[in-house]
C-alpha cells in the first residue's frame, strides 16, 4: 500500500465538486460554489500527482524555464510566432476528418479523426518541439537534447532545432537504434548527433536517464526538450499548453461540422501527450465522455504490456509523482507494446489525476487490438495510421459498440447514427509499414525487408 | 563555531549520528571520511564485510546506496555495480540487513543513500522504522528536495533519523537556506553539475558551494562527486568537514575485493588532516 504524499495536496475535497460537474452542473463564475474548471490545470500538482523528484542540480534550471515559459504565454509576439509557425510550417490547422466506412464497424456511430498525422513530420509530436525551442532561444539556450524511443520525438526535435539554429543531440537505447536506423538517418540527415544508450534496459526510459544526465552537466548551455507530459513541473503543464491547440481546433470543427459536441472523445496514451492536447478541449464539458487508451501489449495478464494507469500504482519517475509499472521494491519495470511510441512504464501525472476523479477512463487495448484497427483503417479510409494511434482507432471501434448498445437499450436503436466519436489520430504509419508487414506475413520469407521486419526495423 | 537556529545545528546533542561522527573527526583536528559503497555488490556479504573494512581503515561515515533501475544522478562505474546487483536478485530490504550488519561491529555512522522509489513503495514511515532499527543514521536523498519532503520530515523526527539534502553550484541563496534549513547531521555539497563519477581534479565550484552553504547557516558540509584520492581530499578537507568517496571504492571493490577496499581507506585517510591555509 503507497500512502499518499502528505505534503501534496489531496483529491478528496475537490470528489464532491467534480462529481457534481460531470452530472451537469455547470461551473458558475458568480456562484458561491463555483465548480472549478478542468482545463488549463498550471501544476506542479494535478491532485497528489506531478510536483519535483528532482535532483537539487536542475530545480534552478526548472525554476527558469518556468519563469521563461510564464512570460512568454502572456507575450503576444511569443504566441503570434506559435500561431505563426503552426499555421505556415507544421500545416495547422490539421483536418477533422469523417471516417464513415470505418464507423460501419464501430456500431454505426459517426467517427471523426483529428488530423495530426498530416502536420509537418507526420504526428502531434511538433507542436511541442516547436514551442520548446522557441522558449530554449528566449532562454539564451544553444543547444537542445531529447529522448526517443522509435525516433518521432527525436526527428520532431531535429527538426526544430534546425528551423531555429540549434545544436541537438538526441539519446536512444542503442537497440532502438539499430532497428531503426533509417529513423537515426533523419535525424542525421536533420543535423543532429544521435547517442546510442547502452545502460539498463537500453529502452525509452534508459534514454531518459542518460538525457538527464547531459542536463546535469551541461545545463548553462542546453534546453531537454522532453517529448511528452510528464516529467518534473513545469514540463506536465507546458507540453500540454502546446499540444492543446489540438483540442481546441477539433472542438470548433465539430461544432462547425455537426453542429454540436461529440460523446466521446478517444486517444492512445504512452506518456500522453497527444491525449491529453485533445482531452483538454472537452475536459469542462460534462457531457463528452473521455477516454484514454494504453498499450496492453501481449495483454494485461501476461504481464507484456505498457498498461500503466490500468495495473500501475502511484510512484516518482523521471521528476513526477504519477501511476507506474514498478515491482514491490519500487523498481521501474520494463513495459512491452508493439508501438515504441507506448513502450513507456510511466505516464504523465495529469492523466493519473484525471483517472483518480473519474473524469477520463483508460483502458487497455492489446497488440493484436491495434494491429486489426490499424487494417481497417488503412483499407476503410485509404489512411494508414501510426501503431500508436491504431490503439486509440482500436478503442473507438469498443465505444461506438458501446455507445449502439445503449441506443439500443433504450429502445431507439437508431439514434447511434446520430452519436459523434472523435479520435485523435496522433500519426501517420509510414514509419510502421515493416513492423506491419510483418504482422499480417505481406513479405516474401527471401526478401530482404522480411529480414529487416524481423529485426522490428520501421521503414 | 556558529549557533544558528536551524535543524541543522539545533540537533539535541546525542540525536544526530551523522554530526557526532563529524564532530568527533573535528575533535582530532580532521575532517571526516564519508565512503560510499552499493549494497549487494558484488554480494551483502561483501558488502558489509567492505562496510567494516572502511570503519577500520579511517572512514567516520558510511553511506550505503539501494540499487536503482533509475539512477539518474550516477556514472558509469556505480551504474554498473547497481545494475549487477539488481540482477543477482537485491531486494531493497537486504539494505537493513547490510546496515545492522555494519552497525553491529563498528561505530561509524552509517546512513542508506537512495533515490526516493524504493522508499515510497515500502512507505515512507515503515523504511523509517526499520532503518532507525537496524541502527542506521539516515538518508542521503538525491533526487527529493525538501520541497516534496514532508512525509520524510515526518518520519525522520519520529525516528530521529538524519535527512541529508543536496546542495549544488546552481542553488540560489534562497534554496540553499531552505535545504540548509531543513537538512540534519550534515549537508551533501556536490562539487559539480554532473553525476557520480572519478574526475582528474575536483571542481573549483565545490569550495564556492561550501561558502554558499555555510553563509545560509550549515554547521557541516560535506563534499562528493569526482573525489577518487588522497590528494583530492587533503583538497577538499582544508575547507569542508567531510569529503564523500564513491566511485573510488566502488571501483576497489570491483577488483580487488574488500582488501582493495581497506588499502584504499587507509590511503585516503591521510589526506584529511586540516592543513594551514
Amino acid at each position: 500500500m503507497v500512502r499518499p504524499m502528505a505534503d501534496a495536496p489531496t483529491t478528496g475535497p475537490e470528489d464532491n465538486t467534480v462529481e457534481a460537474f460531470l452530472e451537469g452542473n455547470r461551473p458558475d463564475e458568480n456562484g458561491p460554489q463555483a465548480t472549478p474548471s478542468l482545463r488549463h490545470a498550471p501544476g506542479p500538482y494535478f491532485g497528489s500527482y506531478g510536483g519535483r523528484w528532482m535532483p537539487e542540480s536542475l530545480i534552478a534550471a526548472l525554476d527558469e524555464l518556468e519563469d521563461t515559459f510564464e512570460k512568454a504565454k502572456a507575450d503576444p509576439d511569443f504566441t503570434a510566432q506559435i500561431a505563426d509557425l503552426n499555421k505556415n510550417y507544421s500545416g495547422r490547422p490539421s483536418l477533422l476528418t469523417e471516417a464513415k466506412r470505418f464507423a460501419e464497424h464501430a456500431g454505426g456511430v459517426r467517427i471523426f479523426l483529428k488530423r495530426e498525422d498530416l502536420n509537418h513530420t507526420g504526428s502531434h509530436k511538433i507542436n511541442n518541439v516547436l514551442g520548446q525551442a522557441l522558449l530554449a532561444k528566449r532562454m539564451g539556450k544553444t543547444r537542445v537534447i531529447a529522448e526517443t524511443g522509435a525516433g518521432q520525438h527525436g526527428v520532431a526535435s531535429a527538426t526544430a532545432a534546425a528551423l531555429l539554429g540549434l545544436e541537438c543531440v538526441v539519446y536512444m537505447g542503442a537497440e532502438d537504434c539499430r532497428r531503426q536506423a533509417l529513423n537515426v538517418a533523419r535525424m542525421e540527415l536533420l543535423g543532429a548527433t544521435v547517442i546510442p544508450v547502452t545502460n539498463g534496459s537500453q529502452t525509452l526510459k534508459d534514454a531518459i536517464n542518460e538525457a538527464l544526465r547531459d542536463w546535469v552537466a551541461n545545463v548553462g548551455t542546453t534546453h531537454y526538450l522532453l517529448g511528452t507530459a510528464a516529467g518534473a513541473h513545469p514540463f506536465p503543464a507546458m507540453v500540454r499548453y502546446f499540444h492543446e491547440v489540438i483540442g481546441d481546433e477539433a472542438r470548433a470543427q465539430i461544432l462547425d461540422q455537426t453542429g454540436r459536441l461529440p460523446d466521446a472523445v478517444c486517444a492512445c496514451i504512452g506518456g500522453g501527450s497527444n491525449a491529453i492536447g485533445i482531452f483538454h478541449g472537452f475536459l469542462d464539458d460534462p457531457s463528452v465522455r473521455i477516454y484514454g487508451f494504453e498499450a496492453g501489449g501481449e495483454g494485461v495478464e501476461t504481464g507484456r504490456h505498457a498498461a500503466t494507469i490500468t495495473l500501475g500504482k502511484p510512484g516518482v519517475l523521471h521528476g513526477a509523482r504519477s501511476y507506474l509499472m514498478q515491482d514491490d521494491d519500487g523498481q521501474t519495470v520494463e513495459s512491452h507494446s508493439i508501438s515504441a511510441g507506448l513502450d513507456y512504464p510511466g505516464v504523465g501525472p495529469e492523466h493519473s489525476y484525471l483517472a483518480d476523479i473519474g473524469r477520463v477512463s483508460y483502458e487497455p487495448i492489446t497488440d493484436s487490438e491495434a494491429m486489426e484497427a490499424f487494417r481497417l483503417l488503412c483499407r476503410t479510409e485509404g489512411i494508414i495510421p501510426a501503431i500508436e494511434s491504431a490503439h486509440a482507432l482500436a478503442g473507438a471501434i469498443k465505444v461506438g459498440q458501446r455507445l449502439a448498445a445503449e441506443a439500443e437499450a433504450a429502445g431507439d436503436a437508431a439514434a447511434a447514427a446520430d452519436k459523434v466519436v472523435i479520435v485523435n489520430l496522433s500519426g501517420r504509419g509510414d514509419k510502421d509499414v515493416a513492423t506491419a508487414a510483418e504482422w499480417f506475413n505481406l513479405l516474401d520469407k527471401d526478401s530482404p525487408e522480411h529480414e529487416i521486419a524481423q529485426e522490428g526495423e520501421q521503414l | 563555531m556558529s549557533t544558528a537556529e536551524n535543524s541543522a545545528n539545533a540537533t539535541v546533542p546525542g540525536t544526530s549520528k551523522s554530526a557526532a561522527a563529524i564532530d568527533r573527526a573535528r575533535a582530532q583536528g580532521r575532517a571526516a571520511l564519508i565512503g560510499y559503497l552499493p549494497a549487494g555488490y558484488p554480494s551483502v556479504e561483501d558488502t558489509i564485510a567492505a562496510g567494516i573494512a572502511l570503519a577500520e581503515n579511517g572512514a567516520d561515515l558510511i553511506e550505503i546506496g539501494i540499487p536503482y533501475s533509475d539512477p539518474v544522478m550516477d556514472g558509469q562505474v556505480i551504474q554498473a555495480a547497481t545494475t549487477e546487483a539488481l540482477a543477482k536478485g537485491f531486494h531493497v530490504s537486504q539494505v537493513f540487513d547490510v546496515v545492522h550488519g555494519i552497525t553491529s561491529k563498528t561505530d561509524a555512522a552509517v546512513l542508506v543513500m537512495t533515490y526516493w522509489n524504493p522508499v515510497v513503495r515500502m512507505g515512507v514511515d515503515e523504511f523509517s522504522r526499520r532503518l532507525a532499527e537496524a541502527g542506521g543514521a539516515g538518508l542521503i536523498t538525491p533526487d527529493l528536495i525538501p520541497d516534496e519532503a514532508a512525509e520524510w520530515m515526518a518520519a525522520s523526527d519520529k525516528y530521529s533519523l538524519d535527512r541529508v539534502f543536496l546542495v549544488a553550484p546552481s542553488s540560489t541563496p534562497e534554496r540553499m537556506k531552505r535545504t540548509v534549513d531543513a537538512s540534519r547531521g550534515f549537508v551533501y555539497a556536490v562539487s559539480i553539475m554532473g553525476v557520480t563519477g572519478a574526475r582528474a581534479s575536483v571542481s573549483s565550484a565545490a569550495r564556492d558551494v561550501v561558502a554558499a552553504a555555510r553563509a545560509a547557516g550549515a554547521e557541516r558540509v560535506c563534499v562528493g562527486l569526482g573525489v577518487s584520492n588522497s590528494g583530492h581530499v587533503r583538497e577538499i578537507a582544508a575547507y569542508a568537514d567531510g569529503v564523500i568517496v564513491g566511485t573510488a571504492l566502488v571501483a576497489a571493490i570491483g577488483e580487488g575485493g574488500v582488501d582493495a577496499v581497506a588499502s584504499l581507506t587507509k590511503e585516503l585517510s591521510t589526506g584529511l588532516t586540516k592543513e594551514e591555509a
